[in-house]
């Protein structure tokens, strides 16, 4: 046991004082926060100029059309092109809203001229205005109010509750569980073939070293086998966590010192935005602000994050022998493809399969493979979000424990003889003989 | 004898062939043991089944570690062995201190004692600047040192060199044989597997031959050479009155004769049958006067070459009395 931590220790400190650890770990959260605060900055960049745009319109259809908001300031002019034109490189106005006139039918194109790039959200704006209008000159023309279609436009909203067997009802957001098991899930995915594949290179640098001899000498394989693979879990969820640490304090800094920033910003932003686009899609505010709030109350974190941790572990233990195995087996990296294949195929699986699994999170395939010790780290995680009942949680848990046990012990059995063998790489039939022998 | 390692009945077989067969070979205590075999005889597999890396099928290894009594080898006698393989290495991008740190607290010594020893080791072969430096900028010499360091560090009762010669220049060789004569007289039991016979026949006490999974002789380097003494003698003769083959008795043949510019020859001669020495000596004193007399025992090397040859001529005989059986057969 005592040796175990010896190598344990080992294998953590050589790779938790490595230059590319470091980096690595201060460089994954600044990017993480990055995607965080940048909106942010963009938003409130965005923010500080209004922009005055000119209209040009020829048809006369758009009179009084385009109302001025808090980022938009129309005004209508009567100048030909190109003086409007003009008052654009002059600095007059922003932009030059272009209408040109058309005799045989009603406009659909028009143009806008800038110096800068002109904004999504302007863009998007004259967009819904000019298709609202034409749509109502179109209803017109075929004799209809367009006050009846108005009346006639329904919005249905299904909000889905869901029962539980105490009777307590909770409404459920698919969209935020299916994010949140899909980030999970990719986030096993990386960390097992990361720090698995970190395991494989260190098997096969002792091997190719040939100080692997050396140590089976004092220690047993399993032992070493054992002792690497879990000073590397020990490296992963170092990493993880300071990850996590780093990447909110990074944030929470940043909201600190740029607070009224962030927070006048962003759900001005976001008003204006909607207001805009009210007229095309009025059903995006039922995601309000307040309710992303209930939202994130309706989930249960804790149980996500112990399992996470549980599928994560496990999960990496699992194949983490399966990668010590495959690194015995070989000699070199370059002869690892032939089997890492299928030992990636079940992951990989997990992955392509996963939006089919968010769809229907309780059917047959999202059940079978959530218990399948090789793919349940990723679709269990994928189902935890929208509720799994506990009974199916614990299978899924016993079973990866015992495929795990499983795994391990034949790995350890591949391991044991391979790391003794060097030459000619192994077919499936050896590494079964290496199996089934004693 | 006082056997420190003894190894019993022990067979190895793989998926396709069968490694050792059989092989009983006892070590004496505080001596220098040879393990001799052509490769893939199976000396690297009885290696590592002393070591415990793999496990014999049949058969058992004990160790004589005091008077009281012989222990069945097993994992907490890892200690009491050091090792080092023909195929040796280092983690090349670990420093020279740390590593040696690790590989001596794996073998059971606490970070105070193991510093402490190895601070010793490395100011003996004069590279402790090289404490703090990573393995890969060491030349291949140094890293060899270090792995000999290593091995020995835990002053281990029993020793196990496999081809420690290979990759070290004459001084270092040097060096190295001297430490492990002085290992010996310290008190380690010494197994040294090697194919430098010239080093067997300087360091070794005891031998055992290993041919084709079998072990095919054993005992001391004394006792073997004579066994196999082929009754070959030099002789420097001067005042020759007479013609060779006049005194030589019949049963000898003249191997080789050479006469010197001050009138003295040289002989060499080889009996078919034992023959006593004195007798040999009063059949040529009438006839000449002898200056030098000396009997050839035969090399290690020879021996080597002769009981290997001789097991593959066995072995074609046995396979030709096969293949007669399976063509009969059909």
């Amino acid at each position: 046991m005592n040796k175990i931590l010896l190598i344990l220790q080992r294998e953590y400190l050589i790779r938790v004082k490595k230059k590319s650890f470091i980096v690595m770990t201060f460089l994954g959260p600044l990017l993480m926060a990055a995607l965080m605060i940048v909106p942010i900055v963009l938003a409130s960049i965005e923010d500080v100029g209004k922009k005055n745009i000119a209209v040009l319109d020829e048809s006369g259809l758009f009179a009084g059309k385009f109302e001025s908001g808090d980022n938009l300031l129309f005004e209508y002019v009567q100048d030909d092109l190109e003086t409007a034109k003009t008052f654009v490189l002059d600095g007059v106005f922003d932009g030059l809203l272009y209408v040109p006139e058309t005799q045989l039918s009603l406009p659909s194109n028009a143009e806008f001229f800038s110096v800068k790039q002109a904004s999504a959200s302007a863009r998007s704006y004259v967009r819904n205005v000019m298709k609202a209008e034409l749509e109502n000159q179109k209803l017109l023309a075929s004799g209809i109010d367009p006050e009846i279609i108005k009346s006639v436009r329904t919005t249905v909203n299904i909000v889905t509750i869901k029962l539980d067997q105490d009777g307590t009802e909770s409404r459920s957001y698919t969209e935020v569980q299916l994010g949140l098991g899909m980030v999970s899930a990719i986030i096993i995915y990386f960390f097992i073939f990361m720090f698995g594949s970190q395991v494989m290179r260190g098997v096969i640098e002792e091997k190719t070293n040939r100080i692997v001899e050396v140590i089976v000498s004092s220690v047993k394989p399993f032992q070493l086998m054992m002792g690497k693979i879990t000073g590397i879990a020990l490296v992963g969820l170092t990493q993880f966590v300071l990850w996590v640490v780093l990447t909110f304090s990074i944030y929470g800094v940043f909201t600190l010192l740029f607070g009224s920033v962030g927070d006048a910003a962003v759900p001005g932003q976001i008003q204006t935005m909607m207001n805009q686009t009210e007229a095309v899609s009025p059903q995006i505010d039922d995601m309000g602000v307040a309710q992303i709030f209930e939202v994130i109350h309706s989930i249960n974190f804790g149980l996500i994050l112990s399992s996470f941790a549980f599928f994560f572990l496990a999960g990496y233990l699992l194949y983490a022998s399966f990668f010590a195995a495959i690194g015995a087996a070989v000699d070199n990296e370059a002869d690892t493809q032939q089997f890492m294949l299928p030992v990636s195929l079940p992951l990989i699986l997990g992955i392509i399969l996963s939006s089919f699994i968010a769809n229907n999170p309780d059917g047959p395939l999202a059940f079978w493979l959530s218990v399948f010790p090789l793919t349940s780290p990723i679709v269990m995680m994928l189902r935890l979000p929208f509720g799994v009942p506990v009974w199916e949680l614990l299978l899924s848990m016993v079973v990866l424990i015992a495929g795990f046990i499983l795994t391990t012990w034949m790995a350890a059995k591949i391991y044991r003889t391979g790391i003794l063998m060097y030459g000619k790489k192994p077919s499936y039939a050896e590494l079964w003989k290496w199996i089934r022998y004693q | 004898m006082d056997t420190y390692l003894n190894i019993t009945e022990v067979t190895k077989r793989y998926a396709n062939h069968l490694a050792i067969e059989k092989v009983s070979v006892q070590v004496p205590r505080q001596g220098i043991f040879g393990l001799l075999g052509p490769n893939g005889a199976g000396k690297t597999t009885l290696i590592r089944i002393i070591n415990q890396i793999i496990g014999a099928d049949e058969g058992a290894v004990y160790l004589v570690r005091s008077q009281s009594g012989s222990e069945r080898l097993g994992p907490e006698h890892t200690r009491y062995i050091g090792y080092l393989p023909e195929e040796r290495g280092l983690y090349k991008k670990m420093k020279v201190g740390e590593q040696a740190m690790y590989l001596a607290q794996l073998k059971g010594l606490d970070r105070f004692t193991a510093k402490k020893r190895l601070q010793q080791w490395f100011e003996k072969f004069e590279i402790g600047n090289w404490w703090n430096r990573k393995v890969e900028e060491l030349s291949k010499g140094m890293q060899q040192k270090v792995q000999f360091v290593v091995t020995v560090v835990h002053e281990p009762e029993l020793l196990i060199f496999d081809e420690p010669f290979s990759g070290f220049d004459p001084i270092n060789v040097n060096l190295l044989r001297s430490e492990i004569l002085r290992l010996r007289d310290q008190g380690a039991t010494i197994l040294l597997s090697t194919h430098n016979m010239a080093s067997v026949e300087e360091l070794c006490d005891h031998i055992a031959l290993i041919n084709q999974s079998r072990k095919i002789l054993d005992g001391s380097v004394e006792a073997i050479k004579r066994e196999y003494r082929t009754h070959t003698f030099e002789l420097k003769l001067s005042s020759l009155h007479t013609d060779i083959q006049n005194f030589i008795p019949s049963q000898f043949e003249i191997l080789h004769q050479h006469r010197n510019n001050y009138g003295e020859t040289t002989l060499r001669i080889k009996s078919a049958v034992a023959i006593e020495t004195n007798t040999l000596i009063q059949r040529i004193l009438p006839h000449a006067n002898i200056i030098a007399f000396n009997e050839i025992l035969p090399t290690m090397n020879d021996i080597f070459i002769k009981k290997v040859k001789e097991g593959s001529v066995d072995d074609k005989h046995r396979d030709s009395a096969l293949l007669s059986n399976i063509a009969s057969s059909i």
